[in-house]
């Protein structure tokens, strides 16, 4: 069962919207980002709860990124219907990914987007300071792309040669 | 190709700009941590001082940094349980209960009323736990030395009890997919009873000490303030944000596990400075008490797991003497239990503030990726604005204010 509301979000960037379990998710186009955010914060989803990717390797395109929205509003879900929360996702390719980044919809979008520059290595234009945020700075490779080994990379063990 | 080492957080533009002029005030660079008592675990922030006053700081994360995510992606179903324990030592309980309520979501699994009533009841000791933890160390911070061992003598109490029923101090687990790892212990009720009835004057004996100390007050109050626009804005949850008069709070907005059916207020203040926000965790322990309270007058009967053969364990005499009940405890155990394809995104409200797990399943016996959204992380991101132009004595308070966890921060 779909949420009624859902036709409500009008956006040219929207391609897509699916609900599974229950959750509403815009499948939408990475060129417009910025704009679409833009405007899902003007339609109540005000609050940035985080953002993320998930790497689909060896499908193409490879990344998805996705953020997930809140909309701040006290009164409880069952009074009314309401989407309180919404995911945003948009496909990524592999060679040079590169995505718009929303910093300058929420500033809260900063660290997200570092994290995600370093686990994934997607990068952000015109964000302020895209720089590594958890992992070393002079870290070669993304650790959590699927490609990446879980050990056995670089360093090794007593007795077990370095891969 | 390696990459030139540069220091981490001097690439930060808000530290480059150094005044131009030679008659503009003279700016100092001060580092504090990586290992600063106060910064309460491996955070560094470079702070530029104008005198006494901060005029930027930048904090840099990641020391404790363990891949957790990663190593997610490598354990199956039931053993990621261990390591969402680890995420965040103050509490455990609400990482192994948002795991539990995204897998079950995934799984469409219907868990029972008395295993639902007690999760809250855990969730709830869990919050009296971290803020004991952070009441102390906070008052530590700022000079009040007794309020430590004060605070630390009911958590120990808390820390047994959560040893009664999971086997573990800390690192608990207790909270599975399909309900709990263990039945109830006979007599919980009577020792989490005695416990709680107690509690509530205690918490009055910590305000007595603290509010009738004017020192207490005068480092506290009207100091570390920021914004509402700027906390929303840059993702701030939890008491942070209730301190400023906002209700946020996913137990009333999106209630989990039960949380509507229990009586309890959100816990708000609207002066927005440190004090305010000691105030809102002290009324939050006071509701927590009472929340626990009614969990154990109104505990259901009945089943303490969900009727799901193959994901949940079966009972240990039963596996003796069935042979389908020692088939399933093998392929849970060997092979592990498949989840169907999907994504889920479940929130909860931590001690700190909004949790979150974001799981993709693509149908195997282990998560595709499992995104923690983790309260400290969101908070942090606030750090440079709450400690600009603040003076330097006063970043000790507003730093343990916002009762950050590194593990949480850094996974």
């Amino acid at each position: 069962m779909s949420n009624p509301l859902i036709n409500t979000l009008i956006h040219p960037a929207i391609l897509e919207t699916t609900e599974p379990f229950g959750e509403t998710t815009l499948i939408a186009d990475a060129a417009q980002i910025v704009d679409l955010c833009r405007y899902l914060k003007s339609e109540k989803f005000n609050r940035l709860c985080s953002i993320t990717a998930v790497d689909w390797n060896p499908k193409e395109p490879r990344f998805e990124v996705v953020y997930h929205l809140q909309a701040l509003d006290p009164t409880p879900t069952t009074v009314i219907p309401v989407i309180r929360r919404l995911r945003v996702k948009i496909r990524v390719s592999g060679t040079n990914p590169e995505v718009d980044s929303v910093t300058g919809v929420w500033r809260g979008a900063d660290w997200y987007e570092r994290e995600t520059f370093d686990m994934f290595g997607i990068g952000f234009r015109n964000h302020p300071n895209l720089i590594r945020i958890l992992m070393p700075l002079d870290w070669e490779g993304y650790p959590l792309r699927k490609d990446f080994p879980t050990h056995g990379y670089k360093y090794s063990y007593k007795g077990e040669e370095a891969k | 190709m390696k990459q030139p080492l540069v220091d981490h957080v001097a690439t930060i533009p808000a530290l480059q700009e150094h005044p131009a002029s030679p008659s503009a005030p003279r700016r100092m660079t001060l580092n504090m941590g990586p290992q600063h008592p106060s910064t309460h675990g491996v955070l560094r922030i470079v702070i530029e001082l104008e005198g006494e006053t901060i005029r930027s700081a930048a904090p840099d994360i990641g020391f404790l940094h363990t891949g957790i995510e990663k190593q997610c992606e490598f354990t199956n179903w039931a053993q990621t349980v261990t390591l969402t324990d680890r995420v965040d030592y103050l509490s455990n309980l609400a990482n192994n209960l948002v795991y539990a309520l995204t897998v079950e979501k995934l799984l469409q699994l219907e868990i029972p009323p008395k295993a639902q009533w007690m999760r809250v009841m855990l969730a709830e000791i869990d919050r009296l736990n971290s803020h004991l933890v952070w009441l102390g160390t906070h008052a530590l911070d700022i000079g009040a030395m007794s309020m430590f061992f004060y605070c630390f003598r009911e958590r120990e109490e808390v820390l047994r009890l959560k040893e009664m029923f999971s086997g573990q101090r800390m690192m608990t687990s207790y909270i599975r997919p399909g309900g709990l790892a263990l039945e109830p212990p006979r007599g919980w009720d009577k020792m989490v009873g005695k416990f709680i009835r107690q509690f509530p004057g205690r918490v009055d004996e910590y305000e007595s000490l603290l509010d009738n100390n004017p020192i207490w007050k005068i480092r506290t109050q009207n100091v570390g303030f920021i914004s509402i626009e700027d906390m929303l804005d840059l993702g701030v949850t939890g008491p942070m944000v209730r301190a400023a008069g906002i209700p946020l709070d996913v137990r009333k907005t999106e209630p989990y596990s039960s949380y509507e059916k229990f009586d309890f207020k959100v816990a708000t203040r609207t002066e927005n400075d440190v004090y305010a926000r000691y105030r809102v965790r002290l009324d939050e322990m006071r509701e927590s008490a009472k929340i626990i309270e009614q969990a154990i007058a109104g505990m259901p009967e009945g089943a303490w797991q969900a009727n799901a053969p193959g994901v949940v364990l079966p009972d240990r005499e039963k596996m003796k003497t069935q042979m389908e009940a020692l088939i399933y405890h093998f392929k849970i155990v060997t092979e592990g239990y498949r989840v169907p394809a999907g994504e889920v995104f479940v929130a909860v409200e931590s001690p700190r503030g909004e949790i979150a797990y974001y799981i993709v399943s693509d149908g195997t016996q282990k998560p595709y990726r499992l995104h923690m959204r983790t309260p400290s992380f969101g908070n942090l991101q606030a750090l440079p604005t709450l400690l600009k132009d603040l003076l330097i004595a006063d970043s000790i308070a507003a730093l343990g204010s916002m009762d950050f966890v590194l593990g949480d921060t850094d996974r």
